[in-house]
């Protein structure tokens, strides 16, 4: 610096006189003068028992653990590969997989209600291709670009003309599965070729493709979240997204990306479906998705305001409502009544994540 | 309340507090952040259970189960931030949950008298039907004390309610407060402003660490000891500085922002300034006078109009607070709370989100040099937390601040601009932010300063700018810098006799002057 006596102020307590480069990287002693002053309101609003901020973090887990161990006891074939392997996880699969994309696009404040719309168009666009005689690999390939283009327009829409995310995503939702029904004219298209099916049949170590599809989805989620720039801005932005901006994060991209991999992860659960029924069904693939990846998501206690993405939380979510679905059908407990039940558990869960106070 | 204790996951919040409130009396309750005065109140009005201790009310053993209940045994507390719902009108604001009703329903006729009413006393002739939002802090301020006396209280907790207020409203307000001494009911009035609690306050207690340490009348006490006491030591004397010797020491840098006939709708009409490095510009004016706005559109967060910004020299377009980012420009919002913290989030998070772009190493945030960083910075600027992942809403406003601080610290930043950067918070962390930026600014980092405290630009600053109905009116220096000549700026537009251009009506863009 040109002023002299940068360091000798008279008038300055004496620990702030001795710090030196403040200009780049901090020295230590700036302030003593600045300790010792305000003290930590430790707990802040943190004033419930201990239990009930367990109960957020496991509960679902834990529900999950004590469903199992009665079904594990009660419930006649429950632990043969066949129930737990091709049923449960099977069948948990695709919902666990939307829900980490739900996951990511609730964690930035929004929701994505298209979800179901679009893993249809996405079937529909890969299942045509295919029986059009087009080389598998550009089906899959087509199928996941159409869905990402959904997820581009539900996020622009977001992002950049500040729609709210229920209502952006509920024109997909509607109109999404009549643009599906248009790709073939509503008719049913049966399906005959493994390699674009391998994704729905195969069985690599006997174990359906799907369920490593899955793992390697949330496991990749929760990588990105824990690790990366992206994750931390999504956080940034849903717990506070003027604060970000003020911060200098692109917080239209972040909401941007995260439509986009929540809608390519529906449609990738889309080209499962329609492989696993060897048949693309624009009026019932991804019928009622939306709600049972929101389901996923709130039961493992995530908040629905945003700010929190707890990614195997969304797994174990989804995990949790097939295992209780299949356990109710199991029991012989009538739809109507499991449908009661199944609200029950999520009140439940939600009760449990209540806002303090 | 005698002997309060109060534990926050085994540490103590309070610590065998005593306070006693007299009827008709003004009671200054008085504390850095983190001294307990918050959990005091909360414990009082029921939002916290005590652990220990007891309380009387009226002269009976109570123990509220919840706010509400306090309130119906008359007892209203007016929170720092407004607690109401901006989208509803003023009356059902002060009637909120109290609605008066006729067969069941809410009675819009008798509502709206009896809010015109009460506001009336309080010197507030306003449209009760419209929304609140409409009207500015300081009313909604009003409203929520409408709503406190509407329920006819024996005991009114204010917890800084000034702190948004302008000097004429904390006058109105204060013209309140006696009128309710007057009528027999109790206030306690937490302000972090010395002259107001002088003003209107006839006892006081002082808080620290959870303790209540004294109990005073406050004309018995002089502000030197009530000030040592609040911070359990000595006062160190105050923080006075060197100006930039005029024009002589700085003159030869070149700016490092230039701003030129700034013009946004109505916000901003015609703000010019320069900013040197190492030195802290203070930029003062009335409450609307584009303070603010001027800071926004020299961090890109507003667009403006038209007028031109340079940095180091070059024109720039600062389309968003990014680009001002990467033009290395960090802004610290008036507003902490909604523009500032990521509650829930940890101090490291809250600390590094500015510098993520620079901590990333293939995407991915290199969390060593996060760490490095964080510990560094909390050392260096005495930040108190438990751990760097302690969430940011738990720690009290002062050390809130410096993380926002030390947010753009780190990214090592040639402009840092600093909207009320001691609003709110205690008189040790405001000594400290401000020893701090002083240190900064003469290791070459320039700062714009704004603040509502005038005694805060005048001790900071080594030159102001005067702002006045969004035009930049004067630009005083070294020892032009007093109280009388701000003032006269901020009202009249001239600062002395020299500062003739603006007469107001020719558009030409008067360059940089300041």
């Amino acid at each position: 610096m040109t002023r002299a006596g940068g360091g000798s102020r008279p008038d300055l307590p004496e620990a702030t006189t001795t710090a030196s480069d403040m200009g780049g990287p901090v020295s230590e002693p700036v302030a003593a003068a600045a300790g010792g002053t305000s003290g930590v309101r430790r707990g802040g609003a943190r004033n419930r028992p201990q239990w009930t901020s367990w109960a957020q973090r496991y509960g679902a887990a834990a529900a999950f653990a004590a469903l199992f161990a009665y079904n594990a006891v009660n419930t006649p074939f429950f632990m043969t590969q066949q129930s737990l392997v091709f049923v449960l996880l099977r069948q948990a699969a695709p919902i666990a997989i939307v829900a980490v994309g739900m996951a990511i696009v609730i964690g930035t404040g929004g929701i994505d209600l298209s979800v179901g719309s679009v893993m249809a168009i996405a079937g529909q666009v890969g299942a045509t291709l295919v029986l059009h005689d087009k080389p598998f690999l550009l089906a899959i390939v087509a199928a996941l670009l159409v869905a990402a283009l959904c997820g581009l327009f539900n996020g622009t829409l977001v992002a950049r003309f500040g729609v709210q995310p229920i209502i952006a995503t509920l024109i997909l939702f509607i109109a999404g599965r009549g643009i599906a029904q248009l790709i073939t004219g509503g008719e049913l298209q049966a399906l005959a070729n493994p390699d674009f099916q391998w994704i729905g049949l195969a069985r690599p170590l006997g174990v359906p493709a799907q369920i490593y599809i899955a793992f390697a989805v949330a496991l990749a989620a929760w990588l990105v979240m824990k690790l990366t720039v992206y994750g931390r801005h999504v956080l940034a932005v849903g717990g506070n997204e003027t604060a970000s901006r003020l911060a200098g994060v692109p917080a239209g991209r972040v909401k941007l990306l995260a439509y986009v991999v929540s809608a390519t992860l529906a449609g990738l659960v889309g080209l499962i479906a329609v492989s696993a029924n060897s048949a693309s069904d624009a009026n019932n693939v991804g019928l009622g998705m939306e709600l049972d990846a929101i389901a996923a998501v709130a039961v493992a206690g995530t908040p629905l305001s945003g700010g929190k993405v707890n990614v195997w939380g969304a797994v174990v979510g989804a995990l949790l409502l097939k295992l209780l679905q299949n356990t109710l059908i199991s029991h012989g407990i009538t739809k109507e009544v499991a449908q009661i039940i199944e609200g029950a558990v999520i009140v439940g869960a939600l009760w449990l994540q209540r806002p303090e106070a | 309340m005698r002997g309060i204790t109060k534990r926050f996951l085994g540490s103590p919040a309070l610590l065998d507090a005593d306070f006693e409130v007299a009827r008709g009396e003004v009671h200054a309750l008085i504390g850095q952040n983190g001294a307990g005065k918050s959990t005091l109140i909360k414990v009082l009005t029921g939002v916290y259970a005590k652990d220990s201790g007891r309380i009387e009310f009226d002269g009976r053993e109570v123990a509220f189960p919840s706010p509400h209940a306090a309130q119906l045994a008359g007892l209203s507390t007016i929170y720092q931030e407004v607690n109401l719902v901006p989208f509803r009108s003023v009356a059902e604001n002060v009637f909120l949950n109290r609605e008066p009703k006729r067969f069941g329903l809410i009675d819009w006729r008798r509502m709206n008298r009896e809010a015109a009413a009460i506001l009336h006393r309080l010197d507030i002739d306003i449209d009760v039907t419209r929304p609140l939002h409409d009207y500015a802090i300081a009313t909604q301020q009003m409203t929520a004390l409408a709503r406190a006396l509407s329920t006819e209280a024996k005991l009114v907790i204010m917890d800084e309610p000034t702190s948004a207020l302008a000097e004429q409203e904390v006058q109105t307000l204060f013209g309140v407060i006696r009128r309710l001494r007057g009528d027999g009911v109790s206030v306690v009035f937490v302000s972090h402003r010395l002259d107001e609690l002088y003003a209107v306050s006839d006892r006081v207690t002082i808080m620290r660490d959870g303790r209540t340490i004294e109990q005073r009348p406050m004309a018995e006490i002089s502000r030197y000891e009530l000030v040592s006491k609040m911070l359990g030591r000595e006062l160190a004397e105050q923080l006075a500085h060197r100006r930039a010797d005029e024009e002589g020491e700085l003159a030869g840098q070149p700016p490092v922002l230039e701003a030129a006939d700034l013009r946004r709708g109505r916000a901003l009409d015609g703000v010019s300034l320069s900013i040197r490095p190492g030195e802290i510009l203070g930029l003062a004016g009335l409450l609307g006078s584009g303070r603010t706005e001027t800071a926004r559109a020299l961090f890109g967060a507003d667009p403006i109009d038209s007028g031109t910004i340079r940095i180091g020299g070059a024109p720039v377009h600062l389309k968003s607070p990014r680009t001002a980012v990467e033009h290395k420009i960090g802004l610290s919002s008036e507003d902490r709370k909604t523009e500032g913290i990521i509650p829930h989030l940890s101090v490291r998070e809250n600390m590094t989100l500015a510098l993520l772009p620079h901590l990333r190493r293939h995407g991915i945030v290199d969390r060593k040099r996060q760490t490095a960083v964080v510990d560094r910075f909390i050392t260096a600027i005495g930040i108190k937390c438990s751990s760097p992942e302690q969430p940011i809403r738990e720690l009290s406003g002062g050390n809130q601040q410096k993380v926002l601080l030390a947010r753009w610290l780190c990214t090592d930043p040639r402009l840092l601009i600093l909207d009320e950067p001691t609003r709110g918070i205690d008189v040790g962390a405001k000594r400290d932010i401000q020893a701090l930026v002083r240190h900064l600014a003469d290791d070459g980092l320039a700062v714009l300063l704004i603040s509502s405290e005038l005694e805060e630009i005048i001790a900071n600053s080594d030159r102001v700018v005067t702002l006045r109905d969004g035009r930049s009116v004067a630009g005083l220096s070294g020892g032009q810098i007093t109280e009388e000549a701000l003032m006269r700026a901020m009202a009249t537009g001239s600062a002395a006799d020299d500062a003739g251009d603006d007469a107001g009506d020719d558009d030409e863009p008067t360059a940089e002057r300041a």
